[in-house]
């Protein structure tokens, strides 16, 4: 077993038991849900919507090079610097030089999961800078020094108790009651940083290849003013961000609004074509664009998942599955959480450490169906499964169906085991769930239950007549 | 060989094999195709914006009333000119950010406050430290109650989110059904030579990032006013 897979366990095992981590995640999954069906009856047709995002998406993944290369390269027509990485070591190193060159102090960012995805703010910490986060729940996590928990909603397991707190430690503010207060006390002490920064750096929820833009996506206005004021502007997406033309957006946006947040669409979703034009008020005189592939080429070499590189981050499947509500989104101990991070973190970080995700699901397929753009979530969860057991077979697991099988094809044997378990049951009461228990594993938190004093072959051979 | 030789080259490389259509499931046919482009078919699947004037224009208003627009009517010009400085003055305004535009520049005169004009550049401080920043915009979306503002047309990128309260000037041809029509008209309006910046702004700066517990003004506006006559 894995330590990453060991650590799952240990951490599912504390937070399952947590009642007020469960009361949190509760209520706030009940008034997304809410929300998000009032939006989705506003559709004309939201399985239909579906279908054609999931078209337009593949379409663009099957022909990634060539849209790629048609969104590069209308970006550098207009004066946008674009970077390639391969790694995210590659990404770090070119966004840390960067900063570096620009003599740069304070560095303000939207919130942006390919960040995370290679440590970039360790990185930027590391080399000296100051690095702020500006989108809130992003900026409450970051002062505690703890990952978003959550994709969309990152400090969505904290009570406002525990951010009042935070806030009177780390920013001197008096405590309150009221979230409108604590916003306001992040918006004071950010606003002040928005006009000092001298970089700032956002993510992209889509590249147009038709007109060279970005799309990004926020409620809080943090990635306009991200976008706006500081001299340099840094922007880091995954190759597979793409569509093809820009009136896509037009079924793309609602769709990541409704299945993400349920919002008709989010506050604000703005293209960003350039650097500051010569006509223009304002903008940062310089725009960098990084490309990163970071493992997503080999997801695309593999037709049966390469549909998983169709997401566009709404968390809908986090926010839908059994799981993730039980366990909560630290305990996956990956940037990517739920169905979906247990889909590719095997793919961008290693099958064999990263296999038990794939194995703690009930495949009830809640994902799938609520995915907006159909990724076939819980069968690559399946696939994911097949593919470790291929590359790296347990011998004792193999063993075990061996034995089984063999008992299992032959009645008397069969007979003869039901006897024996019917026999042997009354001592297992002894040692249940004890480490002298051999079926530990399930009955530490699971019943077993009992073998039945007449089997249905043994009620059928006495019955059958009908007497 | 480049970076960029080595990921295209991957890409490629990984392309050569084809994966399945979405809903295709194994061996089963789609449920659907499109004739076309999937976004053109998708348009009467997608939220309705309404089919008249009249009732896009309700369509807005109640998006609006959900989003905590301020959304006003007026009857002509001088209403909406009325409208503007009752609301100046109830919240006590003392200076204006603005840019130079027909719409604009009726309102700063209505209004005869000290003002910024962001045109050759401004400053960041003096900016944020003004009442409220009016703009004009592109369109006006009925479908979501959005409109949208550009670095060229509205003033530059900061204008429309750094001060306080952000009012938009308006005139009702300016409203169109939906997102489909509102990007249609973006790529007619600048035929290829676009502003760097394009911005689909939906009721003020919001979030709910606190127990799910919705806040206005995170960041951006904590007011969005919309005047159209």
């Amino acid at each position: 077993m894995s330590s990453h897979s060991q650590e799952f366990l240990d951490q599912a095992s504390v937070i399952t038991r947590d009642l007020r981590h469960r009361g949190l995640i509760q209520t706030a999954l009940k008034k997304y849900e809410v929300a998000r069906d009032k939006r989705k009856s506003a559709f004309g047709d939201w399985q239909s919507a579906r279908q054609a995002a999931a078209e337009t998406k593949w379409e663009a993944i099957n022909h990634l090079d060539k849209y790629l290369t048609e969104f590069a390269d209308k970006l550098e027509a207009r004066g946008t610097k674009v970077h390639w990485a391969s790694t995210g070591e590659q990404a770090r190193d070119i966004i840390v030089k960067l900063i570096a060159e620009k003599k740069a102090k304070c560095v303000i960012k939207s919130k942006a999961m390919t960040s995370e995805e290679i440590h970039l703010n360790d990185a930027m910490e590391k080399a000296g800078f100051e690095v702020v986060e500006s989108d809130l729940g992003e900026y409450i996590v970051q002062l505690r020094k703890e990952p978003p928990y959550h994709i969309v909603f990152p400090a969505m397991h904290l009570t406002r108790d525990e951010i009042s707190d935070l806030f009177q430690r780390e920013l001197g503010s008096a405590p309150t009651q009221e979230p409108e207060e604590l916003t306001m006390i992040a918006r004071r002490a950010l606003r002040k940083k928005y006009i000092e920064a001298d970089i700032g750096i956002t993510g992209a929820n889509f590249a147009v290849a038709e007109t060279g833009m970005i799309s990004l996506t926020e409620n809080e206005g943090n990635a306009r003013l991200t976008a706006a004021l500081p001299k340099t502007m840094i922007t880091l997406l995954g190759i597979e961000k793409v569509l093809p033309k820009m009136e896509d957006l037009a079924l793309f946006l609602p769709m990541l609004a409704t299945a993400g947040a349920g919002q008709a669409v989010t506050g604000y979703n703005t293209l960003y074509g350039g650097p500051k034009q010569a006509d223009e008020a304002d903008g940062p005189e310089e725009w960098h664009v990084v490309l990163l592939d970071n493992r997503r080429s080999l997801l695309l070499a593999d037709p049966e998942q390469r549909d998983a590189l169709h997401c566009i981050r709404c968390g809908a499947c986090l926010n839908v599955c059994p799981i993730f509500r039980n366990v909560g989104g630290h305990t996956y101990g990956t940037t990517y959480s739920g169905p979906i991070g247990s889909v590719i973190t095997p793919h961008l970080r290693g099958l064999q450490n990263w296999k038990h995700l794939s194995g703690s699901s009930s495949l009830c397929g809640a994902c799938t169906e609520t995915c907006p753009v159909k990724i076939d979530l819980h069968h690559h969860l399946l696939q994911n499964r097949r593919n470790a057991s291929q590359e790296e077979p347990s011998a004792l697991e193999q063993f075990a169906y061996k034995v089984f099988g063999f008992v299992a094809n032959r009645p008397g044997m069969w007979q003869v085991g039901k006897e024996l378990a019917r026999m042997f049951q009354p001592l297992h009461k002894f040692v249940l769930g004890s480490k002298l228990d051999p079926a530990r594993t399930w009955t530490a938190t699971r019943d077993v239950q009992p073998v039945a004093p007449e089997s249905f072959k043994e009620w059928w051979r006495k019955n059958k007549s009908g007497k | 060989m480049t970076e960029r030789e080595k990921i295209l080259g991957r890409i490629r490389e990984a392309l050569t094999l084809t994966a399945p259509h979405p809903g295709t499931h194994g061996r089963h046919e789609p449920a659907q195709t499109f004739p076309g482009r999937p976004v053109q078919s998708a348009k009467p699947w997608l939220p309705d914006g309404g089919e008249t004037p009249e009732e896009q224009i309700a369509h807005f208003r109640a998006a609006s009333t959900d989003l905590k627009t301020d959304f006003r009517e007026a009857a002509d010009e001088a209403a909406a000119m009325a409208i503007l400085k009752e609301i100046a003055q109830a919240e006590g305004w003392k200076k204006i950010a603005t840019h130079r535009s027909e719409l604009t520049d009726k309102a700063a005169s209505a209004l005869g406050l000290p003002k910024l004009l962001t045109g050759g550049g401004y400053d960041k401080n003096e900016m944020e430290a003004c009442d409220a920043g009016i703009t004009e915009c592109d369109v006006l979306i009925a479908q979501t109650g959005s409109l949208i503002v550009t670095s060229r047309s509205s003033g530059g990128r900061a204008l429309s989110v750094l001060p306080p309260h952000h009012v938009v000037i308006a005139r009702r041809e300016q409203l169109v059904r939906d997102l489909t029509a509102g990007f249609a008209f973006i790529q007619r309006k600048y035929d290829g030579n676009y502003p760097s910046m394009i911005s689909l702004v939906t009721g003020p700066s919001r979030t709910g990032d606190i127990e799910r517990i919705l806040v206005l003004g995170a960041h951006g506006p904590k007011k969005l006013t919309v005047i159209l006559w």
